[in-house]
Formats: C-alpha cells, sequence, structure tokens
C-alpha cells in the first residue's frame, strides 16, 4: 500500500539556474583539485622509491593527501558540508574515534607480533 | 545551507511522525548510515591488511614494483595503469554529481546525459580491474626465485623469447624431432615450477622431452624478499651473477623453485596473505562498483521514463549518487594503502 504521509524529499531539492552555475563551477574546481593531487601522488610514488631517506616525508604526506581528496569528496559531492552540524557529527565522530583508536592499536600489535615471529625465526 | 532549526519546514518533508530529523528525508539519512556501516567494514579490511602488513615489514610486496604494466606497452611504468583507474573513478563521481545537479534543476536530459557518462565510467572501472586480476593472476615471465642459498627473490630484467622446444623423447602427443611452437610460455612456465625443466631439456604434459631453444635473459636484477644462508632481505643482485642464479633455480629440476602469477595459496610478489588481500579488498570493492553500476541504470530507467520528474524531485538520483561517491572514495583509500605506501 502506498503510504501518503511519508513524504521522501528533503529541503533545499531545488535550485535555480543561477545557483546550478555556481555548484557547476564548485564541481569543476574540485575535479581540479582531486585530478591534480592523484597525479602528484602518482608521480611521487613512481620517482621516490621506498628505501630512499625522504619515504618517511613521503609517505605521510600521501596520508595527508588522501584525507584532503577524502574529504572533498565527501562534504563537496557528497554535499555533507551543507548538511546540518547534528548530520556531519553524526556521520564523522565514529571514525574519529573508532577507526583511529583501531588503527593505533592494531599497527602497534602488529609490531610486537612481527618482532616476536623474528625472534622465533632465528 | 540546508535545513536550520529555526527554519519553517515545509509540512510535505515531514516523517511519519510530523518530525524531520537532521531536515533530512527518510531515505536519504538511511543512505548515510548504510554508507556508515560499509565505511567501517572497508575500515576494518583496510586495518587488517595493515596489520598483516606491519607483521611483515621488508618481505612485502613494494606497490610500484608489483604494479607496473600497461595494457599493449608492457612493464617499466609504474602505478601508471592504477592511477588512470583512480582517475576514470573521480571522473565518473563528478558526472555523478553534476547529474544531481542537473535533477535540482528538474532538467531530465541533463540527468540523462550525466547518469549515460557516468554509467559508462563505471563499466570502465570494472574493465580495468579485470585486466589488473588477470595480470595479477597470470603474473610475470620471471616469476619468483627460490635461489640456491634457500633465499626467495623477486626477478627483474629483460626475459629472452623462447623460440620452439624440440622434441627428442616422444610422449602420448609428441612425435620425435617434432618442432613445438605454440603455447610456449605456458609449458614453459607449468615445467618450471613443477621441476620439469634440467639441462635445457623440458619434460611436457604428455611425458615428452623437448629441447629448449630460448634467446638469453638479460639484466637480471634479482630482489632478495627472504633471508638464505648467502642473502639477506633487501639485499639486491645484478649483472651475470645474477643471471646464473636464475638459470640455475629454473635448471635445477626441483620443483617448488617457481612460483608464477598468483592464487589463494601463494603468488610471486609476496607472502600469502598479501594474494588473499589483493583478491578480497580489490574484489569487494569490484563488487561495490558493480552493483552501484547496476543501480545507476535502474534509476536511470526510472530517469527515462519520467518517473521522478512525475515525483517533483530527482532525490532518487541524489540517493543512488552518495552510494556511488562513496565507491569513489573507497578506492582513493585502497589506492594509497594497497598502491602507494
Amino acid at each position: 500500500m502506498l503510504r501518503d504521509d511519508i513524504v521522501e524529499y528533503s529541503l533545499e531539492g531545488h535550485h535555480s539556474e543561477e545557483a546550478g552555475k555556481t555548484i557547476r563551477k564548485k564541481i569543476w574546481k574540485v575535479t581540479a583539485i582531486l585530478t591534480a593531487i592523484t597525479a602528484l601522488e602518482v608521480i611521487l610514488g613512481s620517482q621516490i622509491k621506498q628505501t630512499s631517506d625522504y619515504w618517511e616525508v613521503i609517505k605521510w604526506s600521501f596520508i595527508a593527501l588522501t584525507i584532503v581528496k577524502a574529504a572533498y569528496i565527501v562534504l563537496v559531492f557528497m554535499h555533507l558540508g551543507e548538511e546540518r552540524k547534528a548530520l556531519k557529527y553524526v556521520i564523522l565522530i565514529p571514525y574519529f574515534i573508532f577507526i583511529i583508536y583501531l588503527i593505533f592499536i592494531l599497527l602497534w600489535e602488529a609490531l610486537a607480533v612481527g618482532d616476536i615471529w623474528a625472534v622465533s625465526a632465528s | 545551507m540546508a535545513g536550520h532549526a529555526s527554519k519553517q519546514i515545509d509540512a510535505k518533508t515531514l516523517w511519519g511522525g510530523k518530525m524531520s530529523p537532521f531536515s533530512t528525508s527518510y531515505g536519504k539519512l538511511m543512505m548515510w548510515f548504510f554508507l556508515v556501516s560499509d565505511a567501517l567494514t572497508f575500515s576494518g579490511l583496510l586495518v587488517a591488511y595493515g596489520f598483516t602488513r606491519h607483521d611483515y615489514l621488508g618481505s612485502w610486496p613494494i606497490g610500484e614494483e608489483t604494479f607496473q604494466s600497461l595494457p599493449v606497452l608492457g612493464h617499466g611504468y609504474p602505478l601508471i595503469y592504477v592511477a588512470l583507474m583512480t582517475f576514470i573513478l573521480i571522473v565518473s563521481s563528478v558526472t555523478m554529481v553534476l547529474a544531481v545537479e542537473a535533477g535540482h534543476r528538474m532538467d531530465k536530459k541533463g540527468v540523462i546525459k550525466w547518469m549515460i557518462a557516468t554509467i559508462i565510467g563505471g563499466f570502465f572501472f570494472v574493465g580495468s580491474q579485470a585486466w589488473e586480476w588477470s595480470h595479477f593472476i597470470h603474473g610475470s615471465e620471471f616469476g619468483k626465485v627460490e635461489l640456491a642459498d634457500g633465499s626467495l627473490a623477486t626477478v627483474h630484467g629483460e626475459f629472452g623469447e623462447l623460440e620452439n622446444f624440440t622434441v627428442v623423447t616422444a610422449g602420448d602427443h609428441h612425435k620425435k624431432n617434432e618442432v613445438i611452437t605454440e603455447d610456449l610460455m605456458h609449458e614453459y612456465q607449468h615445467a618450471a615450477a613443477a621441476g620439469h625443466i634440467e639441462d635445457d631439456k623440458i619434460t611436457l604434459h604428455d611425458g615428452s622431452v623437448a629441447k629448449i631453444a630460448k634467446h638469453p635473459n638479460k639484466d637480471v636484477e634479482l630482489y632478495i624478499k627472504e633471508n638464505g644462508g648467502k642473502y639477506q632481505m633487501g639485499d639486491r643482485v645484478s649483472g651475470p651473477e645474477a643471471i646464473a642464479m636464475y638459470e640455475e633455480a629454473i635448471n635445477s629440476g626441483e620443483a617448488g623453485r617457481l612460483i608464477y602469477g598468483a592464487n589463494l595459496e601463494e603468488n610471486e610478489y609476496g607472502p600469502q596473505q598479501y594474494g588473499q588481500f589483493f583478491f578480497f579488498i580489490t574484489g569487494f570493492h569490484g563488487f561495490h562498483v558493480f552493483s552501484g553500476v547496476v543501480i545507476n541504470i535502474i534509476i536511470l530507467l526510472g530517469v527515462i521514463g519520467g518517473l521522478y520528474h512525475k515525483r517533483g524531485h530527482y532525490e532518487m538520483v541524489e540517493k543512488t549518487g552518495l552510494y556511488w561517491h562513496f565507491v569513489d572514495l573507497v578506492w582513493v583509500f585502497v589506492f594509497t594503502f594497497f598502491y602507494l605506501v
């Protein structure tokens, strides 16, 4: 049965031609940024070896650039930036708390496990 | 800016309970909640990958060494292919957001145009991934080698072409003195892995023994990945010595000295888990892309049929768009953690 008391659309589901122009401009700008970041990553990744002295710096800049890319996708393409503050937090806070904790605890543990393997192998 | 608490909420947007949590529609909120849980799944997979990788440290394969082939052009292009795949997915994400934007202006033609572009991008990505998988499974010409001292090494260089096999002892299929010119590489790798090559003679599937005519390998460099009696992880061996060491393994007649390509039990790139993570993470992501393409096609049919235009809004396009961007988002992380670092 079709229920007519549930209407399935959000506020701001429409915008004018004028507003459309500004939005499209922003989309293309973000596209250029994402493409430039990916190109930069590939150039750095193929030119600088993992044995290089600069590798630590490169590795962390890759991770930082990835988070920048992810932020643009989520905030602009997925329009999370335009949602209400409460919704933003509901979606983002689980990662800031649990995933960062999970990464920290598991990678730390992994190094310990790796050490034990190295000891028992020798 | 969508919905502030102070804003008068249009009665039509209220849910069944006459409320509108977060000033957003029911469908959109539930899509977000699904994406939150799906993102946690992918986070779990990637963190598990990180855990295993940090266990192994040095012997774990390096992206730029493992993925450096292009269709037609061959080897020596580190990361270019995955970069291309990433670019395709980003572009299809852009066309999707343009479809959503056209929907907000009730521009049906614009929505159709951009959604078709998105679907094409999705197919290109899935196709690229199929090629990548096929290449990963079949592996390189050299494979991974266990050297005489017990160390394991990946091999880089120029593989000398196989010319033919001349049968010296007849088997079930081949007669004596027959010259075989077909399917040489497959037979050669199969025999090398099984230890059926000795003194430049190969024992074929049917039991016949043939003499191998092959150009010599050039510029061979061995990257040691696991410690042996003489070489340690991280060592590099090159020059005539490396060529001889590789030849010794090929010609030893011992099974298991060479591994080509990848399956769930072993792979030529690194530890067993590397292959399993590759198949599972990129496979799970590829399945998301595939289902995203299917959902996009279903929504596109609805757009073409005028269903959403009649409804007065294109929110269904927005919801499938959310899923599609999420797929792109996951790939951004897979690209970094599987291929770059």
